[in-house]
């Protein structure tokens, strides 16, 4: 499945600024349409833009129906000439970035607000459930309805009997992130968790339990893409894309998913990026599950495959440690925001990389990795998609 | 004062009192039970069409169905094949005044109480006219059992050789239409003829002699102890259905108090 | 059943409009293999789906199986991860198509594990009304509810001032109780609602009005109206009283309102003249339970439809061999019951029917109505 023929083209030349996120709240009244058009406030304002400014847009949402990212130009004021709506959950940011950059560099839109948001009314969460897609509603939902918790726990099962990863091994990484979120402004979970804490938590669908879980929330995140040259003109400070993948359902042929579609072109992305994982300063993982990140950590090279349990194990994930992973506290702790979700972990690759951060700080990040993985459409997620970011312009 | 200002009176007074022979026309209430390969008599049914709702706000009513033959009921002429050819033998056509007549009462209970299949003899009913005078012409004959006492299975008294019930032979009923000329015969049982009356010579006499000589029958009905042997009047008139081989009604008896 | 692509002979799951390995547009849907492996399970402990919540824990797994394709299913508990599993497909609950991985071997109590009996309507502890004992295969079946475990069988009888052959063997049984009910009289089936409404888990409307005849060698429309009376306003009288409260009960936890059981001739499918106005009411009584399909719809219970031939009882005498003994059919009834069928053709000439009704219904009616086939 590896390309062939002509290789890909650079994505050089292209500024990822103004990274904002919309503080998170648990349950809220108002519609995504209010998330989004705050995050595209936020985006106007911290670079100083007015709406006419924006010319292209690019919209991840759940909640957004009956409208889609249409909808939202009139309601919202835009008349972009470029305008892209992506449905694909955790990999939404990654993917979205990809478009922006390519309409960018080809001229057809200057400034691209990339954006995510979802709202979370008491009883929008089950409402997705039940209408998730064709095949979860005829092959999933009727088994007991336990949502991704049952399907992540189908897939955490099997990785365990496959690699011997243990809990212990998946709470190394939920207890690291918690600790990075205790800085995080925004993040819904800032109690301390230890690791006792976390194996003696209650089951959820076994073996995932309470703190392998995400907590839906509402929120929006936020980014622009422009030229280089007009973020230096807009005294915005930025970072650039080195190389980014895709890849939908791959390894169709897997009885149950115990790998992601990154190991089918991670070759190139390295190649293209010209970095190798050592490099890497931090790695933003998508997080629904410690079984996911566990899957990037692997399937991204930055170990072999089977090994990401022994490789957590053997380094320290916080924001300060030989390891900075999910460094704002990720989705387990600062709560998952439906589709801005996949943006949250390249969002804070923005802010780490242009200094522009809200709580903890990688020293030195230079090198930023970030990888989504979304849609879990029966038995397993369908996209996963990661880019390589590299310092650009840092703040100050 | 009149005849009819008198029994007004009497009648407002209380000295004529009305007793009602009727059983209430009850889904439960057992009807009679041929053979199967025959048509049944189908029991009352009803289904309500409204009650003060959706169907009908402010009113209450319903739809029944029934058998000609079902509950207390009269029996015409024509129900049976001896009378099929006589004039005025449906109960449309039934001059009315058969509706309105005399009544004897014979009591036979305690022989019926001793013998569920009681056969009435001619025999019975000169002993009867023995003790209370001879029956005039144009009466009812009502055949006391205290039948109507009985309810569910002991009514009909069904066993695998059919019903169980007491009724008149040939020779009663012969003596009291061709001796004594009374307008019809009257039971407290399912029929007006013995629940085993298929298997006498002929067989069914009351229906056979009955309807064969155009007069009339009253079956299930009940209350007959509170009437005097002679004296009661009878009012029996069956609904005015066209070719009416019979119908459920009303049976009232007017009673002349003695002491009132 | 599961979708085969006729092109690449690929199975399909879940089902989906052209095979997704060679597009062809061929899919159709094929008995399968049942067989498969158990890859993974969990027990899930809470649940957005207030039915399921109320069931917690539920097992659920993961199962390749040996077709092809990987299946979510519901878990029995005695299918063990790792090992080889059978799977039956049923309706949930909710009407909704679902598997459920079984142990590929029979194990001890198989059938009262939870899971399953959320997928059956295993008469085990439930309390069942038989609408109408008096004729043979009520009694048979009542029997037979009662050797399959039945929390109680409520005796239907109509006319009790009438007896009838086998009422004191009847009676004797234990785990039973009589109960008055007249299907042609709305008044004694609203008594019988108001008394027992709340606690039949399982009805079962064994009451059959049958009699010989066709539209011209009758004379009249009575028998015809009391075919109308029996087989078709009284199960619609029954289920105006008696459904509303099955209805509101259908996943009422432990003691919920699991199945409404119509038993229907065969010839409801077809005409057969030699009954053919029986066959009428009875082809009104399946149109009824389709209606009533869509009644109980969503509700948790089942609408069980029993076909059978002529019975062998007092109103097919004349008729030759071979017909389904009373026995064969109640034993067929809760045989159906036990494994969650909603269909089920009981006896030689009910299966003959449904075999020839699958292949040319217009055959088969023409078959029926021109040669005297039966006779």
């Amino acid at each position: 499945m590896s390309s062939v023929g002509r290789t890909r083209q650079n994505y050089s030349g292209v500024a990822l600024a103004a990274p904002v996120t919309v503080p998170y709240v648990r349950y809220s009244p108002k519609p995504a349409h209010w998330w989004i058009g705050r995050a595209l406030a936020m985006l106007a304002s911290s670079a100083k833009l007015k709406p006419a400014d924006i010319d292209g847009m690019c919209v991840s949402s759940f909640t957004l129906f009956p409208d889609t990212a249409v909808g939202l130009t009139q309601h919202l004021g835009l008349s972009p000439r470029w305008l892209d709506h992506i449905p694909m959950g955790g990999a939404s940011g990654v993917v979205a970035l990809r478009r922006a950059t390519r309409a960018v560099q080809a001229g057809d839109a200057e400034i691209v607000a990339c954006v995510a948001g979802d709202a979370n009314q008491v009883s929008s969460f089950r409402g997705m459930l039940t209408s998730f897609s064709r095949f979860s509603q005829d092959g999933a939902y009727p088994y007991g309805s336990g949502g991704p918790n049952g399907a992540f726990a189908l897939i955490t099962r099997a990785y365990m009997q496959a690699y011997g990863a243990t809990r212990e091994d998946f709470g190394q990484i939920c207890v690291a992130q918690r600790r990075n979120a205790m800085m995080t402004p925004h993040a819904l979970m800032k109690k301390p968790l230890s690791l006792a804490e976390y194996m003696d938590a209650r089951p959820i669908a076994d073996p995932v339990h309470l703190f392998d879980c995400v907590m839906p929330c509402a929120g929006a995140e936020a980014f622009l893409v422009m030229r280089e040259d007009r973020a230096v003109e807009l005294g915005l400070p930025f970072a650039r894309v080195l190389a980014a993948i895709e890849r939908h359902n791959a390894y169709p042929d897997d009885p149950i998913q115990i790998r992601g579609g990154w190991g089918v072109d991670r070759a190139e992305l390295w190649d293209q990026a010209g970095v190798a994982p050592a490099d890497v300063d931090l790695l933003q993982t998508y997080d629904d599950y410690p079984v996911i990140s566990m899957m990037q950590i692997e399937d991204l090279g930055f170990c072999e495959k089977g090994e990401a349990a022994a490789f957590v194990r053997g380094h320290s994930l916080t924001y300060d440690g030989d390891f900075p992973h999910n460094v704002s506290g990720g989705q387990l702790s600062v709560g998952q925001a439906g589709a801005a979700g996949g943006y949250l972990g390249l969002v804070e690759a923005i802010r780490q990389l242009t200094g522009e951060t809200l709580g903890a700080r990688v020293a030195n990040a230079k090198v930023a990795a970030v990888s989504g993985f979304g849609m879990i459409n029966y038995d397993r997620g369908l996209c996963s998609a990661a880019a390589l970011l590299s310092e650009g312009r840092r703040i100050g | 004062m009149t005849t009819l200002q008198m029994l007004s009176t009497a009648l407002l007074s209380g000295k004529v009192r009305v007793v009602d022979l009727t059983h209430t026309l009850d889904p439960d209430f057992p009807v009679l039970v041929l053979p199967p390969e025959f048509g049944q008599c189908q029991p009352f049914r009803v289904e309500e069409v409204s009650r003060y709702d959706e169907r009908g706000p402010a009113w209450y009513w319903r739809r029944f169905s029934c058998n000609e033959h079902t509950g207390t009921h009269f029996d015409a002429p024509i129900h049976w094949i001896t009378g099929k050819d006589l004039p005025n033998a449906s109960v449309d056509t039934i001059a009315a005044d058969a509706f309105v007549r005399p009544a004897c009462v014979l009591d036979f209970s305690a022989e019926a109480a001793r013998d569920e299949d009681f056969v009435l003899t001619s025999a019975h009913v000169q002993a009867w006219e023995e003790k209370y005078g001879q029956i005039e012409p144009g009466h009812w004959v009502l055949l006391r059992t205290d039948w109507s006492k009985r309810s569910g299975a002991a009514y009909l008294n069904m066993r695998d050789d059919g019903a169980h019930s007491p009724g008149p032979d040939a020779t009663a009923i012969r003596y009291l239409l061709e001796e004594r000329g009374i307008v019809g015969f009257g039971v407290e049982t399912i029929g007006t003829d013995a629940g085993q009356g298929g298997h006498f010579d002929p067989p069914y006499p009351a229906h056979h002699f009955l309807h064969g000589a155009n007069r009339y029958g009253l079956q299930c009905l009940s209350n007959l102890d509170q009437l005097p042997a002679r004296g009661a009047v009878l009012v029996c008139p069956p609904l005015k259905i066209k070719h009416g081989s019979g119908s459920p009604l009303r049976v009232l008896a007017l009673v002349e108090q003695s002491d009132a | 059943m599961l979708q085969r692509c006729g092109a690449c002979q690929t199975i399909a799951y879940p089902p989906r409009d052209l095979c997704g390995c060679c597009w062809a547009d061929s899919l159709s849907w094929v008995e399968i293999d049942a067989g498969g492996v158990f890859l993974a399970e969990t027990t899930l402990h809470t649940s957005t789906n207030v039915y399921f919540r109320e069931r917690m824990p539920w097992r659920i797994g993961v199962i390749k199986l040996d077709a092809g394709p990987t299946i979510i299913a519901h878990a029995h508990a005695d299918a063990k991860e790792g090992a080889r599993v059978c799977m039956l497909a049923r309706t949930d609950k909710s009407g909704q198509g679902v598997f459920i991985a079984l142990p590929e071997r029979e194990t001890p109590n198989m059938a009262d594990d939870k899971a399953l009996r959320e997928l059956t309507c295993d008469p085990k502890h439930r309390r069942v009304l038989v609408t109408d004992v008096r004729h043979p295969t009520g009694q048979a079946l009542a029997r037979g509810l009662v050797r399959a475990g039945a929390g109680k069988v409520f005796l239907g009888v109509a006319e009790q001032w009438k007896p009838f052959v086998g009422r004191d063997e009847l009676y004797a049984l234990p785990n039973t109780e009589v109960a008055p009910l007249d299907l042609s009289d709305a008044d004694s089936i609203a008594d019988l609602t108001s008394s027992i409404g709340g606690k039949v888990d399982i009805l079962i409307n064994t009451a059959q009005h049958m009699r010989p005849g066709s539209a011209m060698t009758r004379r009249d429309a009575i028998t015809a109206r009391d075919e109308m009376e029996f087989n078709y306003f009284g199960p619609l009288r029954l289920l105006q009283s008696f459904g509303p409260a099955m209805r509101s009960r259908g996943a009422d936890g432990a003691n919920s309102a699991v199945a409404w059981v119509n038993v229907l001739s065969v010839f409801a499918l077809a005409n057969w003249p030699a009954y053919g106005l029986s066959a009428a009411s009875q082809a009104a009584a399946l149109s009824l339970s389709q209606c009533a399909r869509g009644d109980f719809a969503g509700s948790g219970v089942k609408v069980v439809n029993i076909f059978h031939g002529p019975i062998d009882d007092e109103w097919h005498q004349p008729l030759p061999p071979p017909k389904v003994a009373p026995e064969a059919l109640g034993a067929g009834i809760v045989g159906a019951l036990q494994q969650g069928l909603e269909q089920s053709f009981i006896g030689d000439v009910a299966k003959d029917i449904e075999t020839r009704w699958r292949e040319d219904p217009a055959l088969l009616e023409r078959e029926l109505t021109l040669a005297r086939l039966m006779d």
